[in-house]
């Protein structure tokens, strides 16, 4: 018999109950909650009249309508305040714990989750967001969940689910200079697409993984679900257990001993088998960025707009030509000439103190480029915004002539006040690059926030490796 | 939850690949917290030429005459036909609240992104997975007769053309039976109550930091 895989067992030390038809009730140890896919699972189980399962195993904060400016004069847009206000009311009558709109704690879900020592290695985490994959870079099975399925863990601390099939993607070898944990997860999705991981659960293992830090495991991750896997994880080793030491959730003594002794444990037995296997060599990496309205849509920082012409799948040949209607962009034009509008640095993939370090360290000195209408930076928490600050790094922000703002999801999704207007090209640090997800017209590239950076004082996307020598 | 168990309906095609869930639903209409009234902006941005907001009167606003579902022929559609990876992207359950809302209750594709084929099931939105041929068959004979009805049968599992065409498909014992008789999953699972507490008190032997205030 062949050994098991991460997935394997962090499924197996889960299951409740195998139900006859192959499916499984799998127990949830943490539930994070935010306001945009609670408020109806709510409302469910008040119907129902059901109570919460287990209440200390849910964690809100308010993240994608919570505006970056002037917080303190509250919510302008009443559709967006009643949300977050249902979000308070919900968890002040179920008794969840919620970092709400002014608590230094309260940021991105998936940035606080593990900040917070809430999401820890060996878990089940779910939350009613695509991006919750992000938590798998602990040594977790993190997957994102719709609201009927909220409302069903609310009420049970359980799912019902059929197991995905293992999918293991290894990159050797040590990375570039200026290449990044953005570029490796774009260079990935590009290579096996955005359907390339559906029905999978994805093991991300090969020393490039090895030598990142826990924070662009959590990039690489996070994007699994942009290769259509709804599960993205990385084995568990000592910087995953020295990230956890002290944070509030964590535990601590003898049960924290107890617990990394469980931990080391979370990894693929050497004789796992997986049913779908890719290698990538970290030395042929380049800094990627995004030309399409899909993530699989990507080249090379010193590459050209790719021309339909040459692709001989019809459906792909046309989804192409869309695509570049809609970016405003000619097959053949170098990368490096596409001119931008806006910069937005912040998101739940490139929001963390080290995405703002490696940003700081490109704009230290130098100013935004004339036809940038705007470079922001969106800190993914109150207490990495605080961080940065106790680093002087919004001073370098601020100097260059970026906006420094309070945290949240933001021009990612476009729900708050910030957004592209239409026709509005702009170098972002996000996930998610489909028509209109920064604004209606509004125009993504997705890159790494040291290319974001490099943009930014360039007025168009700029080879970092040479920035950076 | 809705049953589901046999329907004959107009087809409409939406023939593009990787249709994502922003497409499906914008997200400045998941700010509602009701999971009705979705429909009217379903596929927003292509179906509208001014840019839509929550709480318009969407019958105002400008149609986008070259949005294949503002053709004439297609108004009731039930059964939407749809190209590889439909519903990638997001979570968002409003994305099959908006189709139900609209008027679809079947979606045939060649693939489908995991998370939105299981937020369709959850609420009686039936998505079917054909292979690439028969998907093709039936956009061409849909696009080419006005009036195109489908039949689908979900206990028999199969799909019906106007001219007797039947095509099988595959589905999940469980999600089939929940879908035909209408169940919540909450109720099925709450009649596990036993095996839940039962799995709680092990690991709370075996994994106390679990359970830690
Ligand atoms: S930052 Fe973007 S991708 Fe992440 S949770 Fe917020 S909206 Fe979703």
């Amino acid at each position: 018999m062949s050994g098991k895989t991460l997935y394997d067992k962090l499924w197996d030390a889960h299951v409740v109950r195998r139900n006859d038809d192959g499916t499984c009730l799998l127990y949830i140890d943490r539930h994070l909650v935010h306001e945009v896919t609670s408020p109806q699972a709510f409302e469910g189980l008040r119907l129902a009249g059901r109570p919460l399962w287990r209440v200390d195993a849910n964690l809100a904060t308010a993240d994608h309508n919570v505006p970056t400016t002037d917080r303190a004069k509250g919510i302008a847009d009443p559709v967006s305040r009643l949300q977050v206000e249902t979000l308070d009311q919900n968890c002040h009558d179920f008794g969840i714990t919620e970092f709400g709109m002014n608590d230094a704690r309260q940021g991105i879900v998936h940035v606080i989750g593990p900040e917070q020592g809430a999401t820890l290695p060996g878990m089940t985490v779910v939350c009613g967001d695509s991006h919750t994959s992000t938590h798998g870079a602990f040594g977790a099975l993190a997957f994102g969940i719709g609201t009927s399925e909220v409302e069903h863990v609310l009420a049970t601390q359980c799912l019902i689910l059929k197991k995905a099939k293992n999918m293991r993607v290894r990159v050797d070898g040590a990375l570039p200079a200026g290449v990044t944990a953005k570029d490796i997860v774009l260079a990935i999705i590009g290579r096996i697409g955005t359907a390339g991981g559906t029905g999978h659960a994805i093991e991300f293992a090969g020393t490039a993984i090895e030598q990142l830090s826990v924070e662009g495991r959590m990039t690489v991750c996070n994007m699994a679900i942009e290769a259509g896997a709804r599960a993205g994880m990385i084995a568990v080793d000592n910087k995953t257990i020295e990230y956890f030491r002290g944070r509030p959730y964590a535990p601590k003594g003898e049960m924290w001993d107890m617990a990394v002794k469980a931990w080391r444990e979370m990894k693929s037995d050497a004789d796992a088998k997986f049913d779908k296997e890719v290698v990538l060599n970290a030395a042929d990496l380049k800094p990627q960025v995004s030309w399409g309205t899909s993530p699989e849509m990507v080249v090379p920082v010193d590459g050209a707009v790719p021309d339909p012409e040459q692709e001989t799948d019809a459906v792909r040949r046309t989804g192409m030509q869309q695509a570049l209607r809609y970016m405003g962009l000619k097959p053949g034009t170098p990368i490096r000439d596409i001119a931008l509008d806006k910069i937005f640095i912040g998101s739940c993939t490139n929001s963390r103190i080290e995405d703002l370090r490696a940003a700081a360290k490109v704009v230290q000195g130098k100013r935004v480029a004339k036809n940038i209408k705007l470079a922001m930076v969106v800190p993914g928490s109150g207490l990495v915004k605080a961080q940065a600050e106790k680093e002087g790094l919004d001073k370098i922000f601020l100097d260059a002539g970026f906006e420094w703002r309070a945290p949240g999801c933001s021009m990612c999704l476009a729900m708050n006040a910030d957004r592209l207007g239409p026709g509005e090209r702009c170098a972002s640090t996000s996930n998610r690059n489909f028509e209109g997800r920064q604004g209606a017209g509004g125009r993504t590239h997705l890159v790494s926030p040291a290319m974001a950076a490099a943009a930014a004082i360039a007025g168009h996307f700029v080879d970092v490796r040479g920035e950076l020598e | 939850m809705q049953k589901f168990e046999k329907l004959t309906g107009l087809a409409a095609p939406l023939d593009r690949a990787n249709v994502d869930t922003d497409a499906i639903i914008p997200k400045q209409y998941l700010k509602s917290i009701k999971r009705t009234g979705f429909g009217p902006s379903l596929f927003d941005d292509w179906r509208y030429l001014d840019p839509g907001e929550p709480g318009m009167d969407h019958s105002k606003r400008r149609i986008n005459p070259d949005f294949v579902l503002n053709q004439p022929r297609y108004r009731g559609a039930q059964v939407l036909l749809a190209r590889d990876n439909f519903g990638c992207g997001s979570s968002r359950e409003h994305a099959p609240w908006a189709l139900m809302d609209y008027g679809f209750r079947v979606i045939i594709a060649p693939s489908y992104a995991d998370i939105f084929y299981n937020n369709s099931f959850k609420n009686g939105l039936l998505p079917i997975v054909l292979e690439r041929d028969a998907v093709d068959l039936l956009f061409r004979e849909t696009e080419a007769t006005p009036g195109y009805r489908l039949t689908v049968d979900l206990a028999a599992q199969t799909v019906a053309t106007p001219s007797g065409r039947v095509f099988k498909f595959e589905i999940d014992a469980f999600r089939r039976h929940c879908l035909l008789n209408g169940l919540d999953d909450i109720g099925l699972t709450l009649q596990h109550v036993d095996a839940i507490k039962t799995y709680e008190a092990r690991r709370r032997q075996e994994a106390p930091w679990l359970f830690a205030k």
